[in-house]
C-alpha cells in the first residue's frame, strides 16, 4: 500500500476511535476507563497520518521508502486495517445482549474462590445488587447474607427456552470476553416480557436453584416481587 | 554511505515510472472503496444484521479499540529510541563477556520498549555493531516481551492477576536468556548472514514518523487477524467443542502456543487476545503470552530477512521449544 493511501488509513482508523469516544459507543466494546486510552490513541493516530500525507505531499514519500531489506514499508497487511474501520464505522454494533448471553454459559464459576460476603446494609430497603454478587452469595454462600433483604437487581431478559432468566453481562478486559451472569426468577414474573428488555426486578432470596445446560454452572433463582421495564444503561456491561 | 546514497537516487528515479505502469494505484484503490463502502452501506448494515454476525463484530471491534492503545504506545516508544537513541549507545552499555551481557542484555530488555517487528532490526544493528550475537538475540526476545508497555497490558487484560504478569515477565526473561546462552555455546556465525545497513537520510523526527507508521501498520494488520480469530473462537465454534480442548491441560497448552505462532500478534496487544479465550486455562494463556512475541510466522520471516534463512530456520524451533517450557514451567509452579 503505497504511503498517501496508508495516511487515509490512519486516519479513518484515528477519526473512527475519536468518534467511539465522543458519541460514548465505546462503552459497547471496551470499559469505561478506557477513555483514558483510546482517546489519545486516536489523536496519535490522526497526527501520523497528517505527517504522513504532508510528506508524502511534499513528493519525498518515495524517497525513502526502503528502510527494511526485503521493502515491506509498502506492507499488504495495511488493507486489513480497513476492517475495523468498517466494524467501528459502518457496522457499528450494540453491546452484546440476549443472543450472546443464550448461547454462552453463565460466568458464576468465577467469583467461586472469593473470601468475604459482607453483611448487607439494614438501613436499605430494597439493597441494590450487582448480579454477579446476588449470584455469587446466592450459589456458593447458599444465600446465608440475604436473607431477610430486599433485592433489588438490573439486567436484560433473555430466554432459556420458555423461560425468561436475567441477565447481564460481565467483561473483565473488553467486550471480546464478555459472559453473561444468569438468574431465574421463582414465580411472578410477566409474561410478555421481550428479549433484550432492560429491566429492574426487586424480590427475596429464593433457595430455588437450576444448571446452565451450557456449562453446567448453578444457576441462582429470586423471588419476584416486581419487575419494572427501565431504559438500558449507558455502560451495559459489568 | 555512498552505496546508500545511490540506492537512493535509483529508488527515486524508479518510482514515478512504477506507478504509472501499474494502473489501479492503490490511493485510487482506497478510494473506489470508501465511496463503494459508503454507497452501499445500507446492503452493510442488512448483511451484518444477523444477530450471529453483530455479535462477532462488536467482539472482534473491542480486541481492536481495546488494543490499539497500547499498540500505538508502543510504537511511539520503540520509534523514539530507534530514532533518537545514538547505535553505539548500546555497544558501549552491553558488557564484553558473553556470559555476562546475555542476563544485562535481557534486563535491558524490560527497561527498553520495542516492539517485535522493530527489535528483529535493532538486534541486526547490535550484531553489526559489535554486540556479541547472544547478546543480542537475547535483547530481541526480552525487549518485546517483557518491557513496560507489555506489562502495563497484561495487567489491565488480567485484572486481579498480578501472578499472571509475574509469571509472564519471569517465564520471558528466563526463556530470552536460556536462548542467548544456548547460542553463546552452540551457535555458529557462519549461519548469519547479515545485509548492510541503510540510513534515514531526512534526520531524525522524519525517522520517527515514518517508524511510528510503519510499525503500526505492519503490527497493526496483525492484529487485525488475531482480533479475527479471538472474534471466531468466541463467537462462531460453540462453546462445547471449545471445551474439549480448553479443558485438557496438555491440547489446551499446546493449541494456544501454535495458535501465537499462527496469528502472530504485537506483544503490546496478545494479552488481550489471550484474556478474551475464557475456556483455557491459565498456563495455556501464559503460553500463548510467552510463545507468541518469540516466535510466529511474521518474525520468522523477518529473521529470515534479517539474519539469513539458515538461521532462522534453526533459531525458530529452538525458541518454541524454550519458550513453551518456560511457560509450562511457570504455569505449573505459579498459576
Amino acid at each position: 500500500m503505497r504511503r498517501d493511501a496508508q495516511a487515509v488509513v490512519l486516519l479513518l482508523l484515528g477519526g473512527g476511535l475519536i468518534r467511539l469516544v465522543v458519541t460514548g459507543d465505546y462503552l459497547n466494546y471496551v470499559k469505561p476507563y478506557a477513555f483514558w486510552l483510546v482517546l489519545p490513541a486516536g489523536i496519535i493516530l490522526v497526527a501520523v497520518a497528517a505527517v504522513t500525507s504532508w510528506e508524502s505531499w511534499k513528493g519525498r514519500g518515495e524517497a525513502h521508502g526502503e528502510c527494511h531489506p526485503d521493502g515491506h514499508d509498502r506492507p499488504k497487511v495495511a488493507w486489513l486495517l480497513l476492517a475495523p474501520v468498517v466494524g467501528m464505522l459502518l457496522v457499528a454494533p450494540d453491546a452484546l445482549g440476549s443472543f450472546e448471553a443464550q448461547r454462552t454459559g453463565t460466568a458464576v464459576g468465577a467469583e467461586e474462590n472469593r473470601s468475604t460476603y459482607p453483611e448487607l446494609p439494614d438501613d436499605v430497603d430494597p439493597v441494590p445488587l450487582t448480579l454477579l454478587d446476588y449470584a455469587a452469595r446466592a450459589v456458593f454462600d447458599e444465600g446465608r447474607t440475604l436473607e431477610g433483604h430486599r433485592i433489588q437487581l438490573r439486567g436484560f431478559i433473555l430466554y432459556n427456552g420458555d423461560e425468561p432468566q436475567l441477565a447481564r453481562m460481565i467483561v473483565a478486559c473488553c467486550a471480546a470476553d464478555a459472559r453473561p451472569v444468569k438468574i431465574g426468577f421463582d414465580g411472578g414474573a410477566p409474561a410478555d416480557l421481550e428479549p433484550d428488555q432492560w429491566v429492574e426486578v426487586v424480590g427475596v432470596y429464593s433457595p430455588e436453584q437450576g444448571r446452565d445446560e451450557i456449562n453446567g454452572e448453578l444457576v441462582p433463582y429470586i423471588e419476584v416481587e416486581s419487575v419494572t421495564n427501565i431504559s438500558s444503561p449507558d455502560n451495559e456491561y459489568q | 554511505m555512498s552505496q546508500d546514497v545511490a540506492e537512493h537516487d535509483d529508488t527515486t528515479d524508479r518510482a514515478p515510472a512504477r506507478r504509472s505502469s501499474r494502473g489501479l494505484t492503490s490511493i485510487e484503490a482506497l478510494a473506489l472503496l470508501l465511496v463503494f463502502g459508503l454507497t452501499a452501506r445500507p446492503g452493510l448494515a442488512a448483511l451484518f444484521a444477523n444477530e450471529l454476525a453483530q455479535a462477532w463484530v462488536a467482539r472482534f471491534v473491542a480486541v481492536m479499540v481495546q488494543a490499539t492503545p497500547f499498540l500505538v504506545g508502543g510504537t511511539v516508544l520503540s520509534a523514539a529510541i530507534a530514532a533518537f537513541v545514538p547505535a553505539d549507545f548500546f555497544s558501549r552499555a552491553v558488557p564484553k563477556r558473553t556470559a555476562l551481557a546475555v542476563p544485562v542484555a535481557g534486563l535491558s530488555g524490560a527497561v527498553l520498549p520495542g516492539c517485535e517487528c522493530a527489535s528483529v532490526p535493532v538486534a541486526g544493528a547490535l550484531v553489526r555493531r559489535g554486540v556479541a550475537p547472544a547478546a543480542a538475540f537475547t535483547f530481541m526476545l526480552a525487549s518485546p516481551a517483557i518491557n513496560p508497555v507489555v506489562v502495563v497490558s497484561t495487567f489491565v487484560a488480567f485484572p486481579g492477576q498480578p501472578e499472571m504478569v509475574a509469571a509472564r515477565f519471569t517465564a520471558s526473561l528466563c526463556a530470552a536468556i536460556a536462548i542467548g546462552w544456548l547460542w553463546a555455546k552452540l551457535g555458529r556465525t557462519e549461519w548469519l548472514r547479515l545485509p548492510a545497513h541503510r540510513h534515514h537520510e531526512d534526520g531524525k523526527w522524519a525517522a520517527f514518523w515514518s517508524g511510528v507508521r510503519h510499525d503500526f501498520i505492519q503490527a497493526g494488520g496483525y492484529l487485525v487477524i488475531g482480533a479475527a480469530i479471538a472474534a471466531t473462537l468466541n463467537t462462531l465454534v460453540p462453546e462445547t467443542w471449545l471445551a474439549v480442548v480448553a479443558d485438557d491441560p496438555v491440547l489446551g497448552v499446546l493449541a494456544l502456543a501454535v495458535l501465537a505462532v499462527l496469528v502472530s500478534i504485537c506483544s503490546e496487544s496478545d494479552a488481550f487476545v489471550a484474556a478474551s479465550l475464557t475456556q483455557f486455562s491459565p498456563t495455556a494463556k501464559l503460553a500463548f503470552m510467552v510463545v507468541g512475541p518469540f516466535v510466529d510466522i511474521k518474525l520468522a520471516a523477518m529473521h529470515a530477512g534479517t539474519f539469513g534463512r539458515g538461521f532462522a530456520a534453526r533459531f525458530t524451533p529452538a525458541v518454541f521449544a524454550v519458550a513453551l517450557c518456560a511457560a509450562v514451567v511457570m504455569g505449573v509452579v505459579w498459576l
